[in-house]
């Protein structure tokens, strides 16, 4: 078992990994994780959600529509999340109604969800400029085609358009998602029990900090590794055979 | 059988299946058609040649309402192709059209590139498509292409992809620009090969070509357009071995 490795070197070093010895720090740590890694997957599906109905949204024949997307592109590209995030949370969630819990009050979207929506809009904003360019770069001949087929708009556009947009904006959607996935442990911040929020309250219980943030450090390395495994896996999957060649 | 009724029109197959009456296209001040009339009856292959930028493609274009045009009418089986009301999809299911750079769906196998169409569009039995697509592979001479990309097939498989793609709708009239345009010489033949047999088999074409040998020998009228109008047409004995207009005679020296 590694648990006494890791109290023996808490002993003779001093190095304290509570969570790998400690089964009550070791139930923290895994419910921090569970809850970072399903904070991000929601916020990446928000977030590219938003892109795609964002971008297809922009070829849109009305001014104001596209006016009103050109306008929030800017106004979360050029905020600082955290802004963003303390003005969802703090701002919105302060006029949003409450639902009665049988004898208590809990508002009706809470702290995660509110990261999920905060974090999920600030990467949108850059998945529909990704999208968008992604869309820019499919040939107009192709869609004509389809065009020609008998392809309604719409047909085309899910058909034909998005999946090779999807395909050619993949490298850049890659280094957005990592993005996101470290930005959102911003959601520490308004108290989203995740990894960052979990680990410091170990370490404020241990007086471990130097150690916690070792595994915070390699948490987040570890998972951005997998992350990139990922997306080069379905990047290879996607690959058009003999295209570019 | 999904065919939806045809639209209600006075149009019988004794009168012209594609008709332009003064068409007329500009692009911003630049007018590319001035006028052009133009008819093909049902069986006919006719042959559009003239000089780059005389506005063949645009031309070809308008007839399946691609390209919209500044005025004039286009009927196609006595249907006005660019009217409001027109139900884009009882047209396009009529024309089928292949481009000089094939255009395929890169993302899709070539039966897929083939049976697309009809599936989703037209919303047939799955089953009876792939029997045709396969069909259709077959007669253009791809057979065990099926689960290839197109970027895995030369051009002129490419193009024969296109074309199969395109009879997949079941059309009553096939528009061709400049289809072998930017093939090696070696594969023009067998698109040509291709195309030779749908013409013998009396669908309706409308080629845009420079192959001027192809057009003399598959063509049953031709027209010749210079500067967005067409100079001299007539059967391709005449327009070749007897041109009337100076522009015809010029340009035909020059590619003869
Ligand atoms: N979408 C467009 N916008 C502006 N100008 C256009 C457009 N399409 C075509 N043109 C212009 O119209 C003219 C005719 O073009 P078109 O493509 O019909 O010629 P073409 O006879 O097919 O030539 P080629 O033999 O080179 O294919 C050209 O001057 C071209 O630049
Ligand atoms: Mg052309």
């Amino acid at each position: 078992m590694i648990a006494p490795f890791f109290e023996r070197l808490n002993k003779t070093a001093g190095l304290n990994f509570s969570p790998f010895y400690d089964a009550y720090d070791w139930g923290r740590l895994l419910e921090g994780m569970w809850i970072s890694v399903e904070l991000i997957a929601c916020i990446i599906a928000v977030s590219l959600v938003i892109g795609v109905v964002g971008a297809g949204a922009q070829t849109s024949k009305s001014r104001v529509i596209r006016f009103l997307i050109a306008a929030y592109i800017e106004i979360f590209r050029n905020t600082p999340p955290i802004v963003q995030l303390l003005f969802f949370y703090f701002g919105l969630g302060a006029i949003t109604p409450q639902v009665d819990m049988g004898g208590w009050y809990e508002p009706i979207i809470g702290s995660f969800g509110w990261a999920v929506i905060a974090i999920g809009i600030f990467g949108g904003s850059y998945n529909v400029e990704i999208f968008r360019s992604g869309i820019e770069a499919v040939p107009s001949t192709t869609t004509e085609a389809a065009e020609s087929l008998g392809f309604s708009n719409f047909k085309i556009f899910v058909y034909i358009t998005l999946p090779l947009a999807f395909r050619f904006c993949l490298p850049a959607l890659t280094n957005n998602i990592i993005s996101l996935a470290k930005t959102a442990s911003l959601a520490y911040v308004i108290a989203v029990p995740e990894i960052t929020y979990t680990l410091s309250s170990i370490w404020s219980d241990n007086v471990n900090v130097p150690e916690m943030m070792i595994l915070l450090f390699a948490y987040y390395i570890i998972l951005v590794a997998m992350i990139a495994k990922g997306m080069h896996l379905l990047e290879k999957r996607l690959a058009l055979p003999g295209y570019g060649q | 059988m999904s065919r939806s009724a045809a639209p209600q029109t006075d149009w019988t197959p004794d009168q012209p299946i594609i008709a332009l009456k003064d068409v007329r296209k500009s692009f911003g001040h630049l007018e590319v058609l001035k006028g052009i009339d133009l008819h093909v009856m049902k069986g006919e292959v006719i042959c559009i040649i003239g000089p780059s930028g005389s506005g063949k493609s645009t031309l070809i274009r308008t007839i399946n309402g691609l390209t919209p045009v500044t005025a004039g009418s286009v009927k196609v089986e006595g249907q006005e192709v660019h009217d409001d009301k027109l139900d884009k999809l009882a047209l396009r299911r009529k024309i089928g059209i292949v481009f000089q750079q094939y255009n395929l769906f890169p993302h899709r196998t070539v039966l897929q590139n083939v049976m697309m169409a009809p599936v989703l569009v037209l919303h047939e039995n799955k089953r009876e498509v792939e029997e045709r697509a396969r069909s259709l592979l077959a007669k253009v001479q791809l057979s065990g292409k099926e689960d290839a990309y197109p970027a895995q097939l030369s051009g002129g498989q490419q193009q024969r992809v296109a074309i199969a793609r395109s009879l997949c709708m079941r059309p009553d009239v096939m528009l061709f620009d400049e289809v072998t345009a930017a093939l090696d010489p070696e594969m023009v033949k067998e698109v040509l090969v291709t195309i030779k047999e749908l013409a013998a088999e009396g669908m309706t074409c409308v080629l845009v070509t420079h192959e001027m040998g192809f057009a003399r020998e598959v063509c049953d009228r031709v027209y010749f357009t210079d500067a967005g109008l067409i100079v001299e047409s007539g059967p391709p004995k005449q327009v070749f071995g007897d041109p009337q207009d100076a522009r015809t005679k010029e340009f035909l020296s020059k590619v003869l």
